[in-house]
């Protein structure tokens, strides 16, 4: 598999390179594995600390800026960082207000921001954590590891920093971060596999008329593997499998994501958006705001995912509010 | 008064299991491939250069619970993901059991015991959820009933390298509860456990280094 990258060692070190090059607006701390904004910390605002393996660009490092994410920790490709990056993060942002970690639920997520906000405690700051659940391609169950965090991430790391923008309180922050999640689901087709730098080969064989159902964002495979149809026919199945277990019904209106998962061009992501506005109108649902492209991505992985958010005009005021960063800014 | 662990032994332990990790790294890449997300090999060779170099600048005085303790804290820093928190909390429970400057097999085993019960409380794996549990409980078993048994540290470790590693093999039937694997749900039958491999990995390692004792 043909990449662009020096060798596959380097490519986090050398990508936080090129981050630190095209945005001087942040500050990256390439020893410490921290992307923050320059004006941290800033005294009275709740610190919004995000991360997650690398892979997945722009999430979390592009959600970095004015409005949304005050630090993000990027991992090694798909692993997820590790405590020492948190506190390094939490010391470069902390304004004495409070933090709260956005965390998408994998187990070694889940281990390692546990352990920093432990370390975190010691040292006297308290920490609060939005745990990012959003796949229903997972059963939610005490006998499983629980639903991944996918595209719902964007959502809520939005909401959660228009608020601490505003000088909200750390508990009211994460608050409205778990009311996002729980009003989100999603739901991920893939037609061709990741290929992990260190690897060098796809994370699994799909024939060429054959599509992943229920991947999640990691390389690995899906819940069942499916021909090939039309786009129409499987923006069908996924916006089906997505209401069905949502609350959603006539007259609601969403924040619609149609997600490329890295591999897919905008092209094909529109396709399969007009697609899916036209399944949601037919069952009188109203998309209020929508985000088309590639927002958490699965490195080179071909397909898409569709978050569907229930809005209230809370949320929709808080996404609607200003945020400057490298891939997602409006005024 | 014979002894089973001391500096010398810690020390050979963990540059062994690192030598088995340099070598085998690709091998455990590949498992996690099929049913996770193909890095278990390149994050445990990550770790165990860093604890390579923790060891050579290491104080010979440094007790063996310390050389565990600082080991596991290393493999927190640089492992991430699941198996970083996880082994590294293994060795930082044992090696705070472990009593100094030396200690025999009874507290050996005893140690690894409470790197098995903080790798549960952490994990929240049981035997069968196909994890590294499988192959690290089967192994303290198999040391604590060695020590009971009166045998030596050879003997003992052999035992228990053998028990890790028939209890890897023994996750390829099963359906995976706990980790990346249980996203596949029945799809990750008939492959063999990325971690439970690596303990196996561990054990094989301190039988290794245990052969002269």
């Amino acid at each position: 598999m043909k990449k662009l990258i020096n060798t596959p060692e380097s490519v986090l070190d050398d990508t936080l390179a090129g981050i630190a090059a095209a945005h001087p607006e942040l500050t990256v701390d390439r020893t410490a594995r921290v992307v923050h904004r320059s004006d941290a910390p800033r005294p009275g605002k709740v610190a919004l600390v995000s991360g997650g393996g690398s892979g997945h660009e722009p999430l979390h490092t592009g959600f970095v800026g004015p409005g949304m994410l005050d630090a993000a920790c990027p991992g090694e490709v798909f692993t997820s960082p590790v405590p020492d990056q948190m506190l390094a993060a939490i010391s470069a942002v902390d304004g004495g207000a409070g933090v709260v970690f956005v965390v998408k639920n994998y187990t070694g997520d889940v281990l390692n921001f546990s352990l920093a906000a432990e370390l975190a405690a010691e040292q006297g700051t308290e920490v609060r954590t939005v745990l990012v659940d959003d796949d229903v391609a997972v059963q939610d169950s005490t006998f499983t590891a629980g639903r991944r965090g996918t595209g719902a991430t964007v959502v809520v790391e939005k909401v959660c920093g228009a608020l601490a923008e505003r000088g909200a309180g750390a508990a009211e922050v994460a608050s409205i971060g778990q009311l996002a999640n729980a009003l989100s689901r999603s739901f991920a087709v893939a037609l061709t596999a990741a290929t992990v730098p260190a690897a060098g080969k796809p994370g699994f064989d799909l024939p060429g008329d054959e599509i992943e159902a229920g991947v999640g964002i990691h390389g690995e495979p899906g819940r069942r593997r499916e021909p090939l149809r039309p786009a129409r026919e499987l923006a069908a199945e996924v916006v089906e499998t997505v209401l069905a277990d949502h609350t959603l019904t006539s007259g609601d209106q969403v924040i619609a994501l149609v997600n490329g998962l890295g591999g897919t061009p905008l092209h094909e992501l529109y396709l399969v958006y007009g697609e899916v506005a036209a399944r949601l109108a037919e069952r009188g649902i109203t998309i209020a705001r929508r985000l088309v492209g590639n927002y958490v991505t699965s490195l080179d992985m071909a397909g898409f995912s569709l978050t569907l958010t229930k809005a209230d005009p809370q949320l929709l005021e808080l996404w609607d509010a200003p945020v400057a960063t490298p891939a997602l800014r409006w005024s | 008064m014979s002894y089973a662990i001391d500096h010398d032994l810690a020390v050979a332990w963990l540059r062994a299991a690192a030598a088995a990790v340099e070598q085998r790294h690709q091998e455990l890449t590949e498992l996690d491939a099929a049913i996770g997300d193909g890095d278990h090999g390149s994050n445990l060779r990550r770790g165990f250069v860093a604890v390579t170099e923790l060891l050579d600048s290491l104080d010979p005085a440094t007790p063996p619970g310390t050389v565990l303790i600082r080991a596991g804290t290393t493999l927190i820093s640089k492992v991430g993901g699941a198996s970083g928190p996880l082994y590294g909390s293994v060795l930082r429970a044992a090696g705070t059991a472990l009593p100094a400057p030396t200690a025999d097999l009874t507290a050996l085993a005893e140690a690894l015991r409470a790197g098995l019960t903080a790798l549960q409380k952490l994990g929240g794996a049981a035997v069968g959820d196909k994890t590294i549990v499988d192959a690290f409980e089967p192994a303290v078993a198999a040391l604590e009933r060695a020590a009971f048994d009166g045998f030596t540290l050879r003997e003992a470790s052999a035992l228990a390298a053998e028990a890790a590693e028939a209890g890897a093999r023994a996750t390829i039937p099963l359906e995976a509860r706990k980790g990346r694997a249980s996203y596949l749900g029945p799809r990750s039958v008939d492959h063999q456990d990325p971690g439970a491999t690596s303990t196996a990995l561990l054990f094989a390692a301190l039988a290794e280094v245990s052969s002269p004792h």
